[in-house]
């Protein structure tokens, strides 16, 4: 049985329809990279599969249970799905250690003192167990991005979702966030992340999705999408992204 | 407790109401023109002008911004006559909503001008315009416009704030209703009536000022 | 008649400064504690509760603070109770105080990133959870510039009291005024008074501001 199972799923902005029949099933432990030219609907979709938009048709489960709109539902998926953002969306007036603790104390209301164990674990894993004290805006853009996953990733998800989580990074901080992601992928993490890092998409990750005006137009393993494109607009778009 | 609601004599009195209404509109549209064109100059002299002016102006803005337009309104009428300066009622209240409007309009339109690009100033000296020319046509309609909305608010409440002239016996709408309630002995209604009046001239005002951006403002983005 | 010497004014312009200062204390706490019912409703979930804040705003920042000073003595009186200046000052006070401290502070919690909200409801957080550990700290910190300038809107709003009767400043300026003839001394001292209580507030206000631009750090 799939992980993460979506449905036929249609969004419309007012009379734009972003996404016009979206079918995707992902299994556990897979790591699915979604590509495509701007405005194609690559946000809207993650933003849908995590409850921040809401689907005017069509349905996505997780684990076999329906997303609702209902809160307290709503809830009990993103316990389960983890979300990282392109602008980090640390909370500035939190230290990196009392980001990581926060949620886990109000939502799981784990007790402080494991809450701080388990934060201390988690900026271990992403390097930067240094740093539990440190105020976001005395952190580099690699570290925040860094530290937003150790916050996902301390609600013990079971799958995480990300959205161009290395764009808004000076190119040398790259590398060091895609390292945690890689590590993530290969200890079985489901992932589904929305990037223009090709190579890496190609090296990490076990399908990748092309999105075309609001639809899925290929999907399949790296190997084929990248050296196979069998559609024009692949064609085009990965030739776009070489010579960028 | 029963209370027994009265307006029957609202008919009889219409015509004091009409005349206050009028009086308070008179109020606000001198006092909206000339207080906002005291707001420019003394904006231009805060922003951009001669250093040794700057401290006047900012003592006469920081003055007015710290005390009670009731206060202002008494030492005009009641103060200044005592320094052979003989002015009506209606002069004394025009006078202060002007000076009070041109301290908080100066600041506001401050923040306007000072938000103006720095390649502005440039692009007019460098067609060369004399400061006070461009800050006359490059800089002053943009700056207006970045801040008009704050400034039309300033405006809604100086005519709100305008009620307390019934105190030196401007005949306002204020003044009406004191007048009105003196006789009918129906206070609350009264004051009832006179407050929904405010509240439709508020709006009404707000939507005019919107009027006015849209009129002198040509639809572009600053 | 007996020679009022400035001394003689002044120290009874400072008497009646004291009721000035306290009702400008209680109206802006009663004030706050009754903005911040304007503020959830304002920024609450329930449509009808946004519509029924939005209307208290308009109606209170809609009408002069002197309307409303008037209602709140007659609209008391209505009751059956004879009415102390002092209880419709403050009423009308409060009340007038809390729509704008609400208007101020929602304004604040709506300038709190998007993102912010985001974050926090991916993580699992429920609407009070966000409001209580997320959003409203940061609003707290934006929020207080604005608010100690508003407290200068509310010491000068308690000028108005006096038309109603309640004795503080203003109302001693007058009656100062009608036993010594002297309108520009005695309205000049009262303005002084007023421009002492208020300017601190004014300076204050715009240096927390300055300090919120400069270091948008902690430290
Ligand atoms: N909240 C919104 N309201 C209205 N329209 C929206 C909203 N969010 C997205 N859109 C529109 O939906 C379309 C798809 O947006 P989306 O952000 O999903 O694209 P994307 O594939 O992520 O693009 P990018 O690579 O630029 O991030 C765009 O046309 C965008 O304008
Ligand atoms: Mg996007």
């Amino acid at each position: 049985m799939s992980l993460i199972a979506i449905t036929d799923v249609r969004k419309s902005f007012g009379s734009n329809e972003v996404l016009k029949g979206i079918d995707i099933d992902i299994a556990r432990g897979e790591v699915i990279a979604i590509i495509g030219k701007s405005g194609s609907g690559k946000s809207t979709l993650l933003r849908c599969i995590n409850g921040l938009e809401t689907i005017d048709s069509g349905s996505i489960s997780v684990e076999g249970a329906q997303l609702l709109t209902e809160a307290r539902a709503l809830r009990e998926l993103r316990l389960k799905v983890g979300m990282i953002f392109q602008q980090f969306n640390l909370f500035p007036h939190l230290t990196a250690g009392r980001n990581v603790m926060l949620s886990q104390m109000v939502v799981k209301k784990t007790p402080k003192d494991e809450a701080a164990e388990i934060a201390r674990n988690m900026l271990q894993r992403v390097g930067l167990g240094e740093k539990f004290d440190a105020y976001p805006d005395q952190l580099s853009g690699g570290q925040q991005q860094r530290v937003a996953i150790a916050r996902a990733l301390a609600m013990q998800p079971i799958a995480l979702l990300c959205d161009e989580i290395t764009s808004a990074l000076d190119p040398e901080l790259v590398a060091e966030v895609l390292a945690v992601v890689k590590e993530l992928a290969a200890e079985g993490m489901t992932l589904v992340m929305v990037t223009h890092e090709m190579r890496f998409a190609r090296d990490v990750c076990s399908r990748v999705v092309f999105m075309h005006q609001g639809r899925v137009h290929e999907i399949g393993p790296p190997e084929d999408v990248f050296t196979n494109p069998r559609t024009p607009e692949l064609q085009q778009f990965l030739g776009m992204s070489q010579a960028a | 407790m029963q209370y027994q609601w009265n307006f029957d004599w609202l008919a009889n009195y219409m015509p004091v109401f009409v005349n206050g209404v009028a009086i308070t509109i008179e109020l606000i549209l001198v006092g909206a023109v000339l207080g906002v064109c005291l707001g420019i100059v003394c904006a231009w002299v805060r922003a951009l002008g001669p250093v040794w002016l700057k401290p006047f102006v900012a003592a006469y803005v920081e003055l007015i911004r710290n005390t009670p337009f009731l206060i202002q309104l008494f030492f005009i009428f009641f103060g200044l006559p005592s320094l052979g300066m003989k002015l009506t009622a209606l002069q004394a209240a025009n006078i202060a909503m002007v000076v009070n409007l041109g301290a908080y309009s100066c600041e506001i339109i401050r923040a306007g001008i000072q938000a103006t690009p720095r390649g502005q100033f440039e692009a007019g000296a460098s067609l060369a315009m004399t400061p006070l020319q461009t800050f006359r046509h490059v800089v002053l309609v943009p700056a207006l416009q970045r801040i008009w909305p704050a400034l039309a608010s300033q405006i809604v409440i100086v005519m709100l704030g305008s009620s307390v002239v019934s105190q030196i016996a401007v005949e306002d709408l204020t003044f009406a209703s004191n007048f009105v309630q003196s006789r009918n002995f129906r206070a609350f209604e009264t004051y009832l009536v006179a407050t929904l009046t405010y509240l439709a001239l508020a709006i009404a005002l707000r939507k005019v000022l919107d009027g006015v951006g849209w009129v002198i403002f040509p639809r572009r983005k600053v | 008649m007996a020679q009022f010497t400035v001394f003689d004014i002044l120290r009874n312009l400072l008497l009646a400064t004291q009721w000035t200062v306290v009702l400008s204390i209680v109206s802006f706490i009663g004030g706050g504690l009754v903005g911040m019912l304007v503020l959830f409703a304002r920024i609450s979930n329930r449509g009808w509760l946004r519509l029924l804040g939005r209307g208290y705003v308009e109606l209170f920042q809609g009408t002069p603070l002197l309307m409303q000073l008037f209602l709140a003595f007659f609209g008391l009186a209505l009751f059956g109770i004879s009415v102390p200046a002092w209880l419709a000052a403050g009423l009308a006070l409060i009340l007038w105080t809390a729509a704008f401290l609400g208007e101020i502070w929602r304004g604040c919690v709506q300038a709190v990133a998007k993102g912010q909200w985001e974050a926090s409801a991916s993580l699992g957080m429920g609407y009070f959870q966000q409001m209580q550990h997320v959003i409203l700290p940061q609003a707290l910190r934006v929020a207080i510039p604005p608010t100690v300038g508003f407290s200068v809107q509310v010491v000068k709003g308690t000028a108005l009291t006096s038309i109603i009767g309640f004795i503080e400043l203003t109302r001693a300026g007058t009656v100062v005024t009608n036993a010594t003839y002297q309108p520009f001394l005695v309205y000049g001292l009262v303005a002084l008074i007023y421009f002492c209580l208020c300017w601190p507030l004014s300076r204050a206000s715009q240096i927390l501001e300055r300090k919120l631009n400069v270091a948008h750090s902690h430290h």
